[in-house]
Protein backbone atom coordinates (compact mmCIF):
# COMPACT_ATOMS: atom_id res chain seq x y z
CA UNK A 1 0.00 0.00 0.00
CA UNK A 2 2.51 2.21 0.95
CA UNK A 3 4.93 2.19 -1.60
CA UNK A 4 1.74 2.18 -4.12
CA UNK A 5 1.51 5.85 -2.12
CA UNK A 6 4.94 6.57 -2.79
CA UNK A 7 4.79 5.36 -6.65
CA UNK A 8 2.17 7.42 -7.60
CA UNK A 9 3.78 10.70 -5.21
CA UNK A 10 6.85 9.47 -8.13
CA UNK A 11 4.60 9.99 -11.02
CA UNK A 12 2.81 13.22 -10.07
CA UNK A 13 6.18 14.72 -8.85
CA UNK A 14 7.38 13.60 -12.10
CA UNK A 15 4.76 14.95 -14.72
CA UNK A 16 4.17 17.93 -12.62
CA UNK A 17 8.17 19.18 -12.44
CA UNK A 18 7.97 17.83 -16.70
CA UNK A 19 4.98 20.21 -16.99
CA UNK A 20 7.46 23.05 -15.73
CA UNK A 21 10.07 22.15 -17.13
CA UNK A 22 8.06 22.68 -20.38
CA UNK A 23 6.73 25.81 -19.45
CA UNK A 24 10.14 27.28 -18.66
CA UNK A 25 11.66 26.20 -22.19
CA UNK A 26 8.95 26.35 -24.48
CA UNK A 27 8.93 29.95 -25.08
CA UNK A 28 12.81 30.08 -26.20
CA UNK A 29 12.19 27.14 -29.02
CA UNK A 30 9.09 29.18 -30.66
CA UNK A 31 11.33 32.17 -30.13
CA UNK A 32 14.30 30.15 -32.37
CA UNK A 33 11.54 28.56 -34.85
CA UNK A 34 9.76 31.58 -35.35
CA UNK A 35 12.53 33.85 -36.41
CA UNK A 36 13.09 31.99 -39.38
CA UNK A 37 9.55 32.17 -40.45
CA UNK A 38 9.01 33.31 -44.32
CA UNK A 39 5.62 34.36 -43.90
CA UNK A 40 4.10 37.89 -43.42
CA UNK A 41 2.19 36.94 -39.89
CA UNK A 42 3.42 35.76 -36.64
CA UNK A 43 1.78 31.81 -37.61
CA UNK A 44 2.87 28.94 -35.62
CA UNK A 45 4.28 26.68 -37.52
CA UNK A 46 5.42 29.28 -40.30
CA UNK A 47 3.81 27.79 -43.75
CA UNK A 48 7.49 28.78 -45.22
CA UNK A 49 11.13 29.49 -44.14
CA UNK A 50 13.42 31.69 -44.97
CA UNK A 51 15.90 34.06 -43.01
CA UNK A 52 14.17 37.14 -44.64
CA UNK A 53 13.78 38.86 -41.49
CA UNK A 54 17.52 38.50 -40.54
CA UNK A 55 18.38 40.21 -44.07
CA UNK A 56 15.35 42.52 -43.45
CA UNK A 57 16.91 43.33 -39.65
CA UNK A 58 20.40 43.78 -41.16
CA UNK A 59 19.39 46.41 -44.01
CA UNK A 60 16.13 48.27 -43.43
CA UNK A 61 16.23 48.70 -39.90
CA UNK A 62 17.99 51.38 -38.63
CA UNK A 63 15.51 52.51 -36.07
CA UNK A 64 16.27 49.18 -34.08
CA UNK A 65 20.19 49.62 -34.87
CA UNK A 66 20.15 52.56 -33.12
CA UNK A 67 18.01 51.62 -30.12
CA UNK A 68 20.18 48.57 -29.76
CA UNK A 69 23.15 50.74 -29.37
CA UNK A 70 21.93 52.44 -26.98
CA UNK A 71 20.57 49.87 -24.93
CA UNK A 72 24.23 48.69 -24.79
CA UNK A 73 25.89 51.65 -24.38
CA UNK A 74 23.47 52.28 -21.06
CA UNK A 75 23.48 48.78 -20.02
CA UNK A 76 27.41 48.94 -20.03
CA UNK A 77 27.80 52.18 -17.83
CA UNK A 78 25.24 50.71 -15.49
CA UNK A 79 27.55 47.59 -15.01
CA UNK A 80 30.16 49.60 -14.37
CA UNK A 81 28.60 51.85 -12.67
CA UNK A 82 26.43 49.54 -10.22
CA UNK A 83 29.83 46.57 -10.03
CA UNK A 84 32.17 49.19 -8.69
CA UNK A 85 29.54 51.07 -6.30
CA UNK A 86 27.72 48.10 -5.40
CA UNK A 87 30.96 46.10 -4.52
CA UNK A 88 32.28 48.92 -2.31
CA UNK A 89 29.08 49.44 -0.79
CA UNK A 90 28.43 45.73 -0.15
CA UNK A 91 31.95 45.44 1.32
CA UNK A 92 30.37 48.04 3.93
CA UNK A 93 27.52 46.81 5.04
CA UNK A 94 27.61 42.60 4.12
CA UNK A 95 26.98 40.78 7.09
CA UNK A 96 26.31 43.47 9.63
CA UNK A 97 23.75 43.90 12.36
CA UNK A 98 23.76 47.97 13.24
CA UNK A 99 21.27 50.04 12.59
CA UNK A 100 23.24 52.32 10.34
CA UNK A 101 24.24 49.46 8.15
CA UNK A 102 20.69 47.42 8.00
CA UNK A 103 19.28 51.33 6.90
CA UNK A 104 21.53 51.11 4.30
CA UNK A 105 21.37 48.00 2.68
CA UNK A 106 17.66 48.35 2.83
CA UNK A 107 17.60 51.25 1.03
CA UNK A 108 20.24 49.70 -1.89
CA UNK A 109 17.90 46.68 -2.21
CA UNK A 110 14.99 48.48 -2.33
CA UNK A 111 14.63 49.51 -5.72
CA UNK A 112 14.08 45.66 -6.13
CA UNK A 113 10.59 46.52 -4.54
CA UNK A 114 9.38 49.83 -5.66
CA UNK A 115 7.66 50.14 -8.74
CA UNK A 116 10.30 51.03 -11.48
CA UNK A 117 7.44 53.13 -13.34
CA UNK A 118 6.89 55.39 -9.93
CA UNK A 119 10.87 55.91 -10.18
CA UNK A 120 10.56 56.69 -13.35
CA UNK A 121 7.82 58.86 -13.33
CA UNK A 122 10.13 60.48 -10.19
CA UNK A 123 13.39 60.44 -12.44
CA UNK A 124 11.50 62.57 -15.07
CA UNK A 125 9.97 65.35 -12.99
CA UNK A 126 13.43 65.63 -11.73
CA UNK A 127 14.82 66.28 -14.72
CA UNK A 128 12.29 68.78 -15.90
CA UNK A 129 13.23 70.23 -12.45
CA UNK A 130 16.26 70.74 -13.36
CA UNK A 131 14.90 72.06 -17.22
CA UNK A 132 16.91 69.05 -18.28
CA UNK A 133 15.89 66.71 -21.48
CA UNK A 134 16.07 62.74 -21.38
CA UNK A 135 19.82 61.90 -22.02
CA UNK A 136 21.88 58.73 -22.26
CA UNK A 137 23.70 59.55 -19.00
CA UNK A 138 20.40 59.98 -17.51
CA UNK A 139 18.78 56.69 -18.39
CA UNK A 140 22.42 55.38 -17.17
CA UNK A 141 21.53 56.70 -13.91
CA UNK A 142 18.16 55.32 -13.68
CA UNK A 143 19.16 51.90 -14.75
CA UNK A 144 22.20 51.98 -12.13
CA UNK A 145 19.39 52.06 -9.04
CA UNK A 146 17.43 49.44 -11.07
CA UNK A 147 20.45 46.86 -11.35
CA UNK A 148 22.66 48.10 -8.11
CA UNK A 149 20.76 45.33 -5.85
CA UNK A 150 21.52 42.50 -8.01
CA UNK A 151 25.33 43.69 -7.88
CA UNK A 152 24.52 43.81 -3.43
CA UNK A 153 23.30 40.82 -3.04
CA UNK A 154 25.71 39.03 -4.98
CA UNK A 155 28.72 40.85 -3.60
CA UNK A 156 27.67 40.79 -0.06
CA UNK A 157 27.15 37.08 -0.22
CA UNK A 158 30.48 36.27 -1.42
CA UNK A 159 31.75 39.16 1.33
CA UNK A 160 30.01 37.25 4.32
CA UNK A 161 31.88 34.02 2.74
CA UNK A 162 34.82 35.59 2.92
CA UNK A 163 37.11 34.47 6.19
CA UNK A 164 37.98 37.54 8.16
CA UNK A 165 40.73 35.95 9.47
CA UNK A 166 42.75 35.92 6.21
CA UNK A 167 42.22 39.90 5.87
CA UNK A 168 44.11 39.95 9.53
CA UNK A 169 46.90 37.73 8.52
CA UNK A 170 47.39 40.80 5.64
CA UNK A 171 47.00 43.47 7.74
CA UNK A 172 49.51 41.83 10.41
CA UNK A 173 52.25 41.31 8.04
CA UNK A 174 52.30 44.55 7.51
CA UNK A 175 49.94 45.43 4.21
CA UNK A 176 48.00 48.61 3.86
CA UNK A 177 44.41 48.29 3.70
CA UNK A 178 44.01 48.70 0.17
CA UNK A 179 46.91 46.31 -0.58
CA UNK A 180 44.79 43.55 1.14
CA UNK A 181 41.70 44.94 -0.66
CA UNK A 182 43.63 44.46 -4.11
CA UNK A 183 45.53 41.02 -3.06
CA UNK A 184 43.05 39.29 -0.82
CA UNK A 185 39.50 40.54 -0.34
CA UNK A 186 38.95 41.42 -4.31
CA UNK A 187 40.38 37.96 -5.69
CA UNK A 188 38.28 36.17 -2.99
CA UNK A 189 34.68 37.71 -3.56
CA UNK A 190 35.74 37.91 -7.47
CA UNK A 191 32.84 34.82 -8.91
CA UNK A 192 30.15 37.29 -6.90
CA UNK A 193 31.11 40.22 -8.06
CA UNK A 194 31.07 38.92 -11.96
CA UNK A 195 28.31 37.20 -11.18
CA UNK A 196 26.24 40.70 -10.15
CA UNK A 197 28.04 42.01 -13.02
CA UNK A 198 26.39 39.79 -15.77
CA UNK A 199 22.97 39.91 -14.13
CA UNK A 200 23.29 43.77 -13.86
CA UNK A 201 24.16 44.29 -17.36
CA UNK A 202 21.47 41.63 -18.58
CA UNK A 203 18.81 43.60 -16.08
CA UNK A 204 19.14 46.53 -17.95
CA UNK A 205 19.21 45.36 -21.03
CA UNK A 206 15.64 43.77 -20.23
CA UNK A 207 14.73 46.83 -18.64
CA UNK A 208 11.71 48.92 -19.92
CA UNK A 209 9.60 50.78 -17.40
CA UNK A 210 12.16 53.74 -16.33
CA UNK A 211 13.41 53.75 -20.02
CA UNK A 212 9.94 54.08 -21.30
CA UNK A 213 9.20 57.13 -18.77
CA UNK A 214 12.70 59.12 -19.97
CA UNK A 215 12.30 57.94 -23.41
CA UNK A 216 12.75 60.84 -26.36
CA UNK A 217 12.96 59.80 -29.66
CA UNK A 218 16.94 60.59 -29.40
CA UNK A 219 17.44 58.37 -26.78
CA UNK A 220 15.49 55.24 -27.32
CA UNK A 221 16.37 51.32 -25.49
CA UNK A 222 15.90 48.43 -27.62
CA UNK A 223 13.19 46.48 -25.74
CA UNK A 224 11.43 49.49 -25.50
CA UNK A 225 11.59 49.87 -29.95
CA UNK A 226 10.73 46.49 -29.31
CA UNK A 227 7.75 47.41 -27.28
CA UNK A 228 6.80 49.78 -29.47
CA UNK A 229 7.00 47.56 -32.15
CA UNK A 230 4.53 45.06 -30.93
CA UNK A 231 2.15 47.28 -28.88
CA UNK A 232 1.44 49.00 -32.37
CA UNK A 233 1.57 46.24 -34.57
CA UNK A 234 3.17 42.88 -34.47
CA UNK A 235 6.20 43.22 -36.23
CA UNK A 236 8.01 40.32 -37.62
CA UNK A 237 10.92 41.80 -37.38
CA UNK A 238 10.83 41.29 -33.48
CA UNK A 239 11.04 37.60 -34.28
CA UNK A 240 14.40 38.03 -35.99
CA UNK A 241 15.87 40.35 -33.16
CA UNK A 242 14.82 37.62 -30.47
CA UNK A 243 16.64 35.40 -32.50
CA UNK A 244 19.72 37.09 -32.02
CA UNK A 245 18.93 37.99 -27.95
CA UNK A 246 18.27 34.32 -27.58
CA UNK A 247 21.50 33.59 -29.32
CA UNK A 248 23.53 35.98 -27.72
CA UNK A 249 22.04 34.80 -24.15
CA UNK A 250 22.78 31.07 -24.82
CA UNK A 251 26.53 31.80 -25.44
CA UNK A 252 26.62 34.03 -22.26
CA UNK A 253 25.36 31.07 -20.27
CA UNK A 254 27.73 28.91 -21.94
CA UNK A 255 30.44 30.74 -21.28
CA UNK A 256 29.91 31.85 -18.09
CA UNK A 257 32.11 30.16 -16.26
CA UNK A 258 30.64 27.57 -13.17
CA UNK A 259 32.56 29.52 -10.76
CA UNK A 260 31.16 32.81 -11.67
CA UNK A 261 27.52 30.58 -10.83
CA UNK A 262 29.06 29.68 -7.56
CA UNK A 263 25.86 31.14 -5.73
CA UNK A 264 23.52 28.21 -7.34
CA UNK A 265 23.47 25.56 -4.78
CA UNK A 266 24.39 21.85 -6.50
CA UNK B 1 39.51 45.62 11.30
CA UNK B 2 36.17 45.61 10.12
CA UNK B 3 34.84 46.61 13.35
CA UNK B 4 36.77 49.18 13.80
CA UNK B 5 35.67 53.26 13.90
CA UNK B 6 32.40 53.24 13.76
CA UNK B 7 31.67 55.69 10.84
CA UNK B 8 34.90 55.19 8.77
CA UNK B 9 33.55 51.30 8.36
CA UNK B 10 30.94 52.87 6.32
CA UNK B 11 33.11 55.17 4.19
CA UNK B 12 33.08 52.82 1.53
CA UNK B 13 29.27 52.81 1.30
CA UNK B 14 29.65 56.74 0.89
CA UNK B 15 29.56 56.44 -3.22
CA UNK B 16 26.57 54.78 -3.63
CA UNK B 17 24.87 56.17 -1.28
CA UNK B 18 25.54 60.00 -2.41
CA UNK B 19 24.23 58.30 -5.83
CA UNK B 20 21.27 57.03 -4.51
CA UNK B 21 20.32 59.98 -2.80
CA UNK B 22 20.72 62.23 -5.83
CA UNK B 23 18.91 60.11 -7.75
CA UNK B 24 16.80 58.24 -6.05
CA UNK B 25 15.69 59.75 -2.40
CA UNK B 26 15.57 62.73 -3.48
CA UNK B 27 13.47 61.89 -6.85
CA UNK B 28 11.39 60.23 -4.55
CA UNK B 29 10.61 63.17 -2.70
CA UNK B 30 9.72 65.53 -5.90
CA UNK B 31 7.21 62.50 -6.30
CA UNK B 32 5.85 63.25 -3.40
CA UNK B 33 5.63 66.81 -3.32
CA UNK B 34 4.27 67.04 -6.90
CA UNK B 35 1.34 64.31 -5.92
CA UNK B 36 0.22 67.27 -3.21
CA UNK B 37 0.49 70.12 -5.22
CA UNK B 38 -2.94 71.43 -7.48
CA UNK B 39 -1.05 71.69 -10.50
CA UNK B 40 3.35 71.34 -11.60
CA UNK B 41 3.28 75.19 -11.87
CA UNK B 42 4.74 76.34 -8.08
CA UNK B 43 3.64 74.84 -4.65
CA UNK B 44 -0.46 74.74 -3.58
CA UNK B 45 -0.94 72.29 -1.31
CA UNK B 46 -3.97 69.72 -2.13
CA UNK B 47 -4.58 66.16 -0.97
CA UNK B 48 -7.24 65.90 -4.21
CA UNK B 49 -5.55 63.78 -6.42
CA UNK B 50 -5.05 61.30 -3.52
CA UNK B 51 -8.88 61.44 -2.85
CA UNK B 52 -9.34 61.41 -6.58
CA UNK B 53 -6.60 57.79 -6.51
CA UNK B 54 -8.54 56.65 -3.59
CA UNK B 55 -12.33 57.35 -3.72
CA UNK B 56 -12.68 56.76 -7.83
CA UNK B 57 -13.86 53.36 -8.40
CA UNK B 58 -11.98 52.83 -11.51
CA UNK B 59 -8.59 53.59 -9.90
CA UNK B 60 -8.84 51.55 -6.88
CA UNK B 61 -10.45 49.19 -9.04
CA UNK B 62 -6.99 48.97 -11.29
CA UNK B 63 -4.94 49.25 -8.09
CA UNK B 64 -7.40 46.00 -6.51
CA UNK B 65 -6.85 44.35 -9.65
CA UNK B 66 -3.23 44.92 -10.09
CA UNK B 67 -2.38 43.84 -6.37
CA UNK B 68 -4.74 40.36 -6.80
CA UNK B 69 -2.80 39.88 -10.36
CA UNK B 70 0.36 39.57 -8.37
CA UNK B 71 -0.57 37.46 -5.56
CA UNK B 72 -2.66 34.96 -8.25
CA UNK B 73 0.55 34.96 -10.16
CA UNK B 74 3.03 34.18 -6.73
CA UNK B 75 0.47 31.39 -5.66
CA UNK B 76 0.43 29.88 -9.17
CA UNK B 77 4.33 30.31 -9.56
CA UNK B 78 4.59 28.83 -6.30
CA UNK B 79 2.71 25.74 -7.86
CA UNK B 80 4.81 25.06 -10.73
CA UNK B 81 8.41 25.47 -8.99
CA UNK B 82 8.13 23.02 -6.26
CA UNK B 83 7.93 19.97 -8.70
CA UNK B 84 11.12 21.73 -10.20
CA UNK B 85 11.95 21.60 -6.51
CA UNK B 86 11.65 18.22 -5.83
CA UNK B 87 13.23 16.68 -8.64
CA UNK B 88 16.40 19.17 -8.52
CA UNK B 89 16.96 17.98 -4.32
CA UNK B 90 16.90 14.21 -6.14
CA UNK B 91 19.27 14.58 -8.93
CA UNK B 92 22.97 14.20 -8.41
CA UNK B 93 25.30 17.11 -9.43
CA UNK B 94 25.26 16.56 -13.50
CA UNK B 95 21.25 16.54 -13.46
CA UNK B 96 21.17 19.95 -11.02
CA UNK B 97 23.62 21.60 -13.69
CA UNK B 98 20.86 20.63 -16.05
CA UNK B 99 17.95 22.03 -14.18
CA UNK B 100 20.13 25.47 -13.21
CA UNK B 101 20.90 25.53 -16.63
CA UNK B 102 17.17 25.34 -17.72
CA UNK B 103 16.33 27.80 -15.54
CA UNK B 104 18.57 30.38 -15.96
CA UNK B 105 18.18 30.07 -19.80
CA UNK B 106 15.02 31.62 -19.43
CA UNK B 107 15.65 34.09 -16.74
CA UNK B 108 18.77 35.60 -18.38
CA UNK B 109 16.17 35.63 -21.66
CA UNK B 110 14.79 39.47 -22.45
CA UNK B 111 11.42 39.96 -20.89
CA UNK B 112 10.04 41.17 -24.30
CA UNK B 113 11.31 38.43 -25.99
CA UNK B 114 9.65 36.21 -24.09
CA UNK B 115 6.76 38.18 -23.86
CA UNK B 116 6.59 38.27 -27.48
CA UNK B 117 6.86 34.38 -27.44
CA UNK B 118 3.83 34.03 -25.25
CA UNK B 119 2.08 36.51 -27.51
CA UNK B 120 2.73 34.09 -30.28
CA UNK B 121 1.95 30.67 -28.40
CA UNK B 122 -1.40 32.30 -26.85
CA UNK B 123 -2.82 33.76 -30.30
CA UNK B 124 -5.63 33.34 -32.60
CA UNK B 125 -3.13 31.02 -35.24
CA UNK B 126 -0.49 30.49 -32.22
CA UNK B 127 0.92 27.33 -31.60
CA UNK B 128 -2.19 26.09 -29.20
CA UNK B 129 -4.79 26.65 -30.75
CA UNK B 130 -3.15 25.30 -34.05
CA UNK B 131 -2.03 22.00 -32.20
CA UNK B 132 -5.72 21.31 -30.58
CA UNK B 133 -7.84 22.49 -34.16
CA UNK B 134 -5.21 19.52 -35.67
CA UNK B 135 -5.92 16.77 -33.09
CA UNK B 136 -9.63 17.54 -33.82
CA UNK B 137 -10.07 18.92 -30.20
CA UNK B 138 -11.89 22.24 -30.89
CA UNK B 139 -13.09 23.29 -33.98
CA UNK B 140 -13.30 26.66 -33.47
CA UNK B 141 -9.95 29.01 -31.97
CA UNK B 142 -9.99 29.85 -28.62
CA UNK B 143 -9.27 32.77 -27.21
CA UNK B 144 -6.47 32.92 -24.83
CA UNK B 145 -4.29 36.13 -25.71
CA UNK B 146 -5.42 38.95 -23.83
CA UNK B 147 -7.15 37.49 -21.06
CA UNK B 148 -6.45 37.35 -17.81
CA UNK B 149 -5.87 33.38 -17.87
CA UNK B 150 -3.27 33.88 -20.79
CA UNK B 151 -1.75 36.70 -18.50
CA UNK B 152 -1.20 34.76 -15.21
CA UNK B 153 0.25 31.97 -17.44
CA UNK B 154 2.75 34.11 -19.29
CA UNK B 155 3.66 35.89 -15.98
CA UNK B 156 4.29 32.53 -14.38
CA UNK B 157 6.55 31.86 -16.82
CA UNK B 158 8.50 34.59 -16.42
CA UNK B 159 9.08 34.60 -13.03
CA UNK B 160 9.54 30.97 -12.74
CA UNK B 161 12.97 31.35 -12.29
CA UNK B 162 12.92 33.74 -9.45
CA UNK B 163 10.77 31.47 -7.72
CA UNK B 164 12.69 28.16 -8.48
CA UNK B 165 16.19 29.27 -7.47
CA UNK B 166 15.64 30.12 -3.66
CA UNK B 167 13.16 27.57 -3.75
CA UNK B 168 16.22 24.84 -4.56
CA UNK B 169 18.15 26.62 -2.52
CA UNK B 170 16.34 26.08 0.28
CA UNK B 171 15.20 22.10 -1.08
CA UNK B 172 18.56 21.23 -1.23
CA UNK B 173 19.95 22.46 2.13
CA UNK B 174 17.46 19.74 3.78
CA UNK B 175 19.41 17.64 5.64
CA UNK B 176 18.89 14.01 3.62
CA UNK B 177 18.94 11.96 7.11
CA UNK B 178 15.14 13.97 8.28
CA UNK B 179 14.01 12.15 5.11
CA UNK B 180 14.96 9.02 5.58
CA UNK B 181 14.68 8.98 9.06
CA UNK B 182 10.93 9.83 8.54
CA UNK B 183 10.37 7.43 5.41
CA UNK B 184 12.07 4.82 7.64
CA UNK B 185 9.48 5.48 10.24
CA UNK B 186 6.72 4.80 7.64
CA UNK B 187 5.94 8.25 6.43
CA UNK B 188 4.32 7.65 3.03
CA UNK B 189 6.34 10.21 0.42
CA UNK B 190 2.79 12.84 0.12
CA UNK B 191 3.30 12.81 4.31
CA UNK B 192 6.75 13.52 4.16
CA UNK B 193 6.54 16.48 1.78
CA UNK B 194 3.64 18.24 4.03
CA UNK B 195 5.40 17.47 7.11
CA UNK B 196 8.74 17.50 6.39
CA UNK B 197 9.85 19.14 3.24
CA UNK B 198 7.61 21.88 2.70
CA UNK B 199 8.16 23.35 6.03
CA UNK B 200 11.82 23.59 5.73
CA UNK B 201 11.85 25.15 2.57
CA UNK B 202 9.48 27.66 3.16
CA UNK B 203 12.42 30.72 3.92
CA UNK B 204 12.81 30.09 0.13
CA UNK B 205 9.08 30.27 -1.31
CA UNK B 206 8.83 32.87 0.71
CA UNK B 207 12.04 34.89 -0.44
CA UNK B 208 10.65 33.66 -4.51
CA UNK B 209 7.44 34.90 -3.51
CA UNK B 210 7.95 38.33 -2.23
CA UNK B 211 9.87 39.02 -5.63
CA UNK B 212 7.63 37.35 -7.70
CA UNK B 213 4.59 39.45 -6.37
CA UNK B 214 6.48 42.54 -6.45
CA UNK B 215 8.28 41.99 -9.78
CA UNK B 216 4.29 40.47 -11.82
CA UNK B 217 2.46 43.65 -10.10
CA UNK B 218 4.55 46.24 -11.75
CA UNK B 219 5.55 43.88 -14.76
CA UNK B 220 4.73 46.54 -17.29
CA UNK B 221 5.76 44.79 -20.87
CA UNK B 222 3.66 41.53 -20.33
CA UNK B 223 0.87 43.44 -18.74
CA UNK B 224 0.35 45.58 -22.06
CA UNK B 225 1.15 43.23 -24.57
CA UNK B 226 -0.52 40.00 -23.30
CA UNK B 227 -2.66 41.29 -21.30
CA UNK B 228 -3.89 43.73 -24.07
CA UNK B 229 -5.97 46.69 -23.81
CA UNK B 230 -8.98 46.02 -22.20
CA UNK B 231 -7.05 45.17 -18.80
CA UNK B 232 -5.39 48.01 -17.35
CA UNK B 233 -2.56 47.60 -14.37
CA UNK B 234 -1.29 50.76 -12.20
CA UNK B 235 2.06 50.61 -14.83
CA UNK B 236 0.17 51.32 -17.45
CA UNK B 237 -2.33 53.74 -15.75
CA UNK B 238 0.44 55.39 -14.00
CA UNK B 239 2.06 55.90 -17.76
CA UNK B 240 -1.24 56.92 -19.72
CA UNK B 241 -1.85 59.79 -16.50
CA UNK B 242 2.01 61.16 -16.90
CA UNK B 243 2.79 60.55 -20.73
CA UNK B 244 -0.58 59.82 -22.66
CA UNK B 245 -2.62 63.14 -20.97
CA UNK B 246 -0.12 64.75 -18.77
CA UNK B 247 -1.45 64.83 -15.17
CA UNK B 248 1.65 64.61 -13.57
CA UNK B 249 -0.20 65.57 -10.40
CA UNK B 250 -2.95 62.35 -10.39
CA UNK B 251 -0.11 60.22 -11.80
CA UNK B 252 2.32 61.20 -8.77
CA UNK B 253 -0.61 60.34 -6.61
CA UNK B 254 -0.97 57.13 -8.10
CA UNK B 255 2.60 56.40 -8.35
CA UNK B 256 3.30 56.84 -4.48
CA UNK B 257 -0.43 54.90 -3.80
CA UNK B 258 0.75 51.98 -5.96
CA UNK B 259 4.59 52.14 -4.43
CA UNK B 260 3.19 52.21 -0.80
CA UNK B 261 0.77 49.30 -1.33
CA UNK B 262 3.41 47.21 -2.75
CA UNK B 263 5.95 47.88 0.21
CA UNK B 264 3.34 47.42 3.12
CA UNK B 265 2.42 43.94 1.33
CA UNK B 266 6.24 43.11 0.62
CA UNK B 267 7.18 44.01 4.39
CA UNK B 268 3.92 42.48 6.10
CA UNK B 269 4.57 39.24 4.30
CA UNK B 270 7.82 39.41 5.25
CA UNK B 271 7.36 40.36 9.06
CA UNK B 272 4.53 37.84 9.51
CA UNK B 273 7.15 34.95 7.88
CA UNK B 274 9.78 35.67 9.62
CA UNK B 275 7.32 35.46 12.93
CA UNK B 276 6.47 32.12 11.93
CA UNK B 277 9.63 30.95 10.82
CA UNK B 278 10.90 31.91 14.18
CA UNK B 279 8.33 30.23 15.89
CA UNK B 280 8.83 26.54 13.77
CA UNK B 281 12.45 27.17 15.31
CA UNK B 282 11.86 27.13 18.70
Amino acid sequence: MLKLRNLSYETVVGLLAAASVILLVAPTLVILVMSFTGDFLLRFPPRSWSVRWYIELFENSPQIAASAWISLQVALISTLASTTLGTLAALAVAGRRSAWAVALDSLFMSPMVFPAMSLGLALLLLLSLLGMRPALWSLAVGHTVIVTPFVIRMVSAAVQQLNPVLLDCSASLGASRIFTFFNVTLPLIRPGLLGGAVIAFLSSIDHVPVSLMLSDPRVETLPVNLWILLDSNLDVRVASVSGIIVAITLVVILVLDRRMLGHVPR
Amino acid sequence: MRAGGAVSGYLSAAPLALLFTVAYLVPVVILVIISLSASTSGFNFTLVHYVAALTNGFNLGILFDTLVLGLQVSFATMLAAYPIGLLFMRCGPRGRAIIVFLILLPMLTNTVVRTFAWMIILGREGVINISLMSIGWIEEPLRMLYTRTGLIVALVQIFLPLMALPINASLARINDNLVKAAEGLGASRFYVFRTVILPLSLPGAIAGFLLTFAGSSTAFVSQTLVGGGRQIFMPLLIYQQAIGVQKWNAAAALSIVFAISILVIVFAMNRYSRKYLRGMDA
